[in-house]
């Protein structure tokens, strides 16, 4: 570890604790329907909008209109998202390096729309052989605003339900997806798209360029809309990447600044919801408690990795290598990591994208240690609350709030109660279920894919057996389940031999399952979370008194954690033990 | 807590009494009923697994393999052995805490005696055929035939039979003490009764059917509680049951036993066997203290109670007011005053009366040796509103204030200016001034006090520490209200207060939000019982107020109140203890069994552990012996907590946060802790016993 990389992540802790709480006082006025200074903006195009869909913006729904609305919108989105992926032929300036890229097949086809619909981003194909500008563009960069409107809205509408103090209804599902994207995440990604682009990063739609590389070799150099892709993709925790290798290519992240920035911007949403769900619920304290735990948790999670990775691996050890930080060199593991941003900023990123749902990546995983690799794997397995994705991480950690207030609020000799309102077995029946759904099927689509003879005979590492290919088909499908999106490498739902998918074959087992996955493991949080908000909002509150469980205080803090952890802990560890921990103690890296 | 007015407490029948202890354990084993057991999802899981391996154990017996192919027959035999002990720990749990309430009930219903009524007209008719409206006549000897309202006459009652309490009550027509309980002796006179009870629907079977738990249905926390185990439970099915393919991959066959005793071992059974239990007992610690709650919810209710309405009289201030303070008018020593003020209450016996007296000793006056002179004493009457005496040719009168007025203006004196002033002053103050006069002068004032109880104040400070209000329900003035307010330390004040005040009260807080306790005992408190989250009602009340209530206080004492709230609260808290010690155990149960499953997988050669076996951090003996220590732990916690889910966990004042952080500490840290030192210990001797 250097003190340079220490430095780097210090500022940054400084950035997102000074500045979230800013945004989340914007972000609250957004959503309680205040004037903000975007307002004469964008006021007169949100009523347009309105008036040309037919929406009343002041109509308030029950949980069950606002959960239509939201499924209708997701199938409407899905549908155009498939369309426009199957049509690719159809496209202008369909040439790429002088191939015209088709579409890829259907079940491909089908994995990348519900990983897009559901926010997670996992990629089967790769972005600069198989997608044209169209495609990125219209499609999933579309989807890629759309997803995180509709994550935030969930999160603020079950806010609703939880602060209401009369009736049942939790919003406008439209009003709040629109003036999402309005006032929140179009805004920010221009701004963070100009960055980009200051620093080096590509906006253009010029065809691929043909160059000698230093072996002589000609070499095909993608070029694209990635500025404008890469902004919503870290602002949005969707973390689908405009190039096959994410975040580690140069033109989407070119530089440290670009490193930085890029982790601040995966970060400062998910972290500005909980300061924006204290102003909704009247209390600042109440979220600070939520921004401590995850807060916490993260940077745990941060020091754990960082510490593993520049203590080098087990195999560097054994060989006798320089593990140490000497001149030009941050010692430690280096394999799989980008020279350009060394262990810190590799760690920083990973672990900040792994916590978030977010999934890009800037080093691969699989080269990580046996302990730095299991940070990732933690963070899934905590179900993505460590933050969590845009709104996604809010709803979540809620859920496991009411948990622990369920469990916590007796030892105090109450019938529990979170923020006045009584949690009954209605309550905890929607959160067990709800919890319930990502171990179900993350451990699930694992045993099927490891198990059954069409699951191993699809992909070629779980053929050959053994601890690697537990790792990597448990982790796709536990990051598909958290609706994350990034991969431990190895595990394949598409072939494509040729650029532009000419010849090329969907694994129809791993992209029909983990499209299921990924689908079911978001839309029935989901619906469990409005509902959570729909019953919630309705109820009586009791004053807060001395008798009362406080949630605002370090102990609650612990408490939380406590129960995240043993949840989590409890429910993936045999699993784990297959894996990645019999792998740290035989000492071999994940690959 | 102590209670500042002795709590009268029923002897604690002993859970160790050979009846109970024998029938208990029959009912350990009848409850192993499927049907019995599938009201509680966590055992039912258990029950099943128990069966499974039971059949794997015949199976293996019979020269077949179990899934795993490699355990030996005693192996399933012992987990399949310790899993039906499982269930029947839990079982054991249960019937012990109904087998105290069954005794208490069977000596109950020993005191049903079949008796005759005496009807109004002379006749007899069997008193199991009483109907609602029939008037009875009990003289002194009888039993009274069903429960009723005195509708003429006064008679002494011994309620021993209900309340525990030997010291006869007295029963009258009219006011609040006019109802009677079926089954109680009259001990004196003759009253006159009508009935107001349905045939078989007496207190007394309700006692009985609520003692034996007979009506039991799970509280709305109970079932909240019973649906996160169920949840649990179903986690963990889901990850033993991925388990096995899991294996399958990493060339591990993991048996049918195995997997059961690992999920047995992670499912909150604990909590999920002690649960009904605990309910039980809450229920049983309010009986003990003469309390009969006539639903679970109505106990679970009293730990959220956030407002106590205490009437003045009876629960914060004793009741009858005493002597503080002699207040001679201007040329009257204080000592003179004294003195007739005591001459004049000699023949006193009220405790006003009694404390003139005592209060004048304070002022070296001696008792007068009345035999000395020529006394006759005046009693008080309600139309003079005076007492006195006329001794030694002096008249010596004491009495409200316009009534000695009155009379020293027949006598033909004055009264001093400075006395209505002194009047209106103790009035202001909340006492009741008492004015004295000798012949045709006014002597001076006795201030008598309303006095507060001892350690109302302390007490009212940890009822604020444990986040409740009291209010104090009064019908003094504002003045007299905010005087006693402010003495005892109570919250808040409700003066001049009506049935109609009382219940807009109530309807006003509960629209806040608050939980709103009280107790009553007239009629006229009946809307209000009815209204209040927890109404208790005074045995000695009303039938009306009995049944506008959710709880009956045997001894009538307004200040069970409180130990009522904390008997709420400990049943809560006793629930969430054990549920964070069952979850918190898991932990332990993995490092133990999981080692132990994995002992080959992925070993570097056949004769070589599995690189996981290192992960056995209690060094134990062997993977058998592991997977059974873990199922024996799992199963004789149970039997270890049964008497700390009867006691129930203690309930300190402290305030909710250090509360939380204590039992963090003791039941999750201590949950982590404790089943790897037992773990551990079992193995030594399970591992022993296999022959090392």
């Amino acid at each position: 570890m250097t003190v340079n990389g220490w430095l780097q992540i210090v500022i940054f802790c400084a950035l997102l604790i000074g500045l979230s709480p800013i945004v989340g006082g914007y972000l609250a006025k957004v959503y309680m329907g205040e004037r903000v200074f975007l307002t004469p903006v964008f006021g007169w195009f949100e009523r347009g909008l309105y008036r040309a869909f037919g929406v009343d913006a002041k109509r308030e729904q029950d949980w069950k209109s606002y959960a239509k609305s939201l499924l209708l919108f997701s199938l409407a989105g899905w549908l155009i998202l498939y369309l426009i992926l199957r049509t690719q032929t159809l496209d202008p300036w369909n040439n790429y390096g002088g191939v015209k890229f088709y579409s890829a097949p259907w079940n491909v086809t089908f994995n990348t729309v519900s990983s897009f619909l559901t926010n997670t981003n996992w990629q089967y194909y790769s972005g600069e052989d198989t997608m044209t500008y169209v495609s990125q563009m219209l499609g999933l960069t579309v989807q890629q605003f759309c997803s995180s409107a509709v994550g935030i809205a969930v999160a603020v509408a079950m806010i609703r339900g939880i602060a209401g103090r009369s009736g049942k209804n939790l919003g406008n599902f439209y009003a709040d997806v629109t003036r999402t994207i309005l006032y929140v995440l179009l805004p920010m990604s221009f701004i963070a798209a100009l960055v980009l682009v200051s620093q080096g990063v590509l906006q253009n739609l010029s065809h691929y360029t043909s160059v000698d590389g230093i072996s002589g070799i000609a070499q095909t150099i993608a070029q694209g809309p990635v500025a404008s892709m890469e902004a919503i993709k870290d602002l949005g925790s969707n973390g689908g990447g405009f190039f096959d290798v994410n975040a580690s290519h140069p033109f989407e992240n070119p530089n440290g600044f670009t490193n930085f920035f890029i982790v601040f911007m995966v970060l400062i949403l998910p972290a500005s919801l909980v300061w924006m769900y204290g102003r909704m619920v009247g209390s600042r304290r109440q979220a600070l408690a939520i921004f401590t735990t995850m807060f916490v948790m993260w940077f745990g999670g941060v020091t754990v990795a960082y510490a593993a990775e520049a203590h080098g691996s087990p195999a560097q050890h054994a060989a006798g290598l320089h593990t140490q930080v000497i001149a030009d060199s941050t010692g430690g593991n280096l394999e799989g990591k980008e020279q350009r941003f060394g262990i810190a900023d590799s760690v920083l990123f990973d672990v900040s994208t792994t916590a978030t749902s977010n999934g890009s990546v800037n080093s691969a995983l699989e080269s990580y240690t046996g302990l730095g690799g299991a940070v990732p794997f933690a963070n899934l397995s905590a179900s993505e609350v460590i933050w969590g994705g845009v709104g996604t991480g809010m709803y979540s950690i809620l859920m496991y709030v009411i948990l622990a207030v369920f469990i916590g609020g007796l030892m105090v000799g109450r019938t529990p109660e979170y923020l006045g309102k009584k949690i009954e077995a209605k309550e905890i029946k929607l959160v067990a279920i709800g919890l319930l759904i990502t171990p179900l099927t993350a451990l699930f689509a694992t045993a099927l894919a490891v198990a059954s003879s069409a699951g191993r005979a699809s992909i070629p590492s779980l053929a050959a057996g053994g601890p690697q290919a537990f790792s990597e088909s448990f982790y796709a499908y536990l990051s598909q389940s958290n609706n994350n999106g990034s991969a431990f490498a190895g595990y394949d739902g598409y072939n494509n031999p040729n650029v532009g998918n000419l010849h090329s074959a969907g694994v129809t087992f791993a992209d029909l399952l983990g499209g299921g996955v990924m689908l079911l493991a978001r839309y029935a949080p989901i619906l469990f979370a409005l509902a959570i908000g729909g019953v919630l909002a309705g109820k009586r509150v009791s004053p807060v008194g001395l008798g009362t469980m406080r949630t605002d205080n370090g102990t609650f803090v612990v408490l939380l954690i406590g129960v995240i952890v043993l949840v989590g802990a409890l429910t993936f560890f045999p699993a784990l033990l297959l894996g990645p921990i019999v792998q740290a103690l035989t000492g071999h890296l994940y690959s | 807590m102590s209670t500042p007015q002795a709590t009268h407490e029923r002897a604690a029948i002993s859970l160790f009494r050979r009846d109970i202890v024998i029938r208990a354990l029959l009912d350990s084993f009848k409850k192993l009923d499927p049907r019995v057991q599938v009201r509680n999802p966590v055992m039912f899981v258990v029950e099943i697994g128990a069966v499974i391996t039971t059949v794997t154990w015949f199976i293996q017996l019979g020269g077949g393999k179990s899934l795993g192919g490699y355990e030996p027959s005693w192996f399933t035999f012992s987990i399949a052995i310790w899993l039906w002990l499982t269930v029947v720990f839990a079982n054991m749990a249960e019937a012990f805490a109904e087998g105290r309430g069954r005794a208490q009930a069977d000596t109950l219903r020993s005191m049903r005696k079949e008796t005759m009524a005496t009807m109004e007209d002379g006749t007899t008719r069997p008193a199991a055929e009483l109907q609602r409206g029939d008037i009875v006549v009990v003289v002194a000897g009888e039993l009274i035939p069903g429960d009723g309202t005195v509708i003429d006459g006064i008679a002494t009652v011994d309620e021993s039979a209900i309340t525990g309490e030997s010291a006869p009550v007295i029963r009258e027509s009219g006011g609040d003490r006019s109802a009677v309980t079926g089954g109680t002796r009259v001990t004196s006179d003759r009253i006159v009764v009508e009935i107001t009870q349905e045939p078989g629907k007496s207190f007394l079977d309700r006692m009985i059917a609520l003692v034996e738990g007979a009506e039991r249905r799970k509280t709305p926390n109970e079932i909240a509680l019973n649906i996160l185990l169920a949840g649990l439970t179903l986690i963990f099915m889901i990850v033993v049951a991925t388990l096995r393919p899991f294996g399958l991959f990493a060339h591990t066959a993991i048996s049918e036993t195995a997997l059961i005793a690992l999920l047995v071992a992670l499912i909150p059974t604990t909590i999920g066997a002690l649960l009904s239990a605990i309910g039980i007992a809450g229920m049983d610690r309010l009986v003990r203290r003469n309390v009969l709650a006539l639903s679970g919810r109505a106990v679970e209710a009293s730990g959220d109670v956030d407002v106590l309405l205490l009437d003045k009289t009876g629960t914060i201030t004793l009741g009858n007011r005493q002597a503080s303070e002699f207040i001679p008018m201007p040329g009257v020593a204080e000592a003179e005053l004294a003195e007739a003020a005591q001459l004049a209450s000699l023949a006193d016996e009220t405790p006003e009366g009694r404390s003139i007296v005592v209060l004048a000793k304070q002022y070296g006056i001696r008792e007068h040796d009345m035999s000395s002179g020529d006394a006759t004493f005046v009693p008080f009457t309600a139309q003079t509103r005076m007492s006195g005496v006329d001794w030694n040719g002096k008249q010596l009168r004491k009495g409200a204030g316009d009534s000695v007025i009155a009379w020293v203006r027949d006598q033909g004196g004055e009264a001093p200016p400075e006395l209505q002033a002194q009047l209106d002053r103790i009035g202001r103050e909340g006492g009741t001034p008492l004015a004295v006069a000798r012949d045709s002068q006014i002597l001076g004032v006795v201030y008598l006090k309303d006095t507060i109880k001892e350690g109302m104040r302390e007490r009212f400070d940890q009822l604020r520490a444990m986040g409740i209000r009291t209010v104090m329900v009064t019908g003094d003035n504002r003045l007299t209200a905010a005087k006693i307010a402010e003495e005892s330390g109570v919250d808040d004040f409700l003066a001049e207060a009506t049935p109609e005040a009382k219940l807009a009260l109530i309807k006003e807080q509960q629209a806040g939000g608050r939980l709103v306790a009280m107790t009553g005992d007239g009629t006229n408190d009946a809307p209000a019982l009815a209204q209040a989250d927890v109404g208790v009602a005074m045995n000695t009340g009303t039938q009306a107020a009995r049944e506008a209530g959710n709880m009956v206080d045997l001894d009538s004492n307004p200040t069970k109140l409180i130990e009522i709230v904390e008997v709420g609260k400990q049943l809560l808290i006793t629930r969430g203890a054990l549920t964070t010690f069952s979850i918190a155990n898991d932990v332990a149960k993995y490092f133990a069994i999981l080692p132990a499953i994995f002992v080959t997988t992925w070993a570097a050669s056949h004769t070589s552990k599995s690189p996981l076996w290192v992960l056995n951090v209690m060094k134990l003996g062997n993977p058998q012996s592991a997977i059974l220590s873990a199922i024996i732990f799992n199963a004789i916690v149970i039997p270890m907590l049964i008497p700390l889910s009867l006691r129930g966990v203690r309930y300190r004042p402290i305030g909710a946060s250090a509360l939380l952080r204590r039992n963090l500490w003791i039941y999750g840290l201590g949950g982590i802790i404790a089943p790897f030192v037992g773990i551990k210990a079992i193995d030594l001797i399970v591992h022993n016993l296999l022959g090392g």
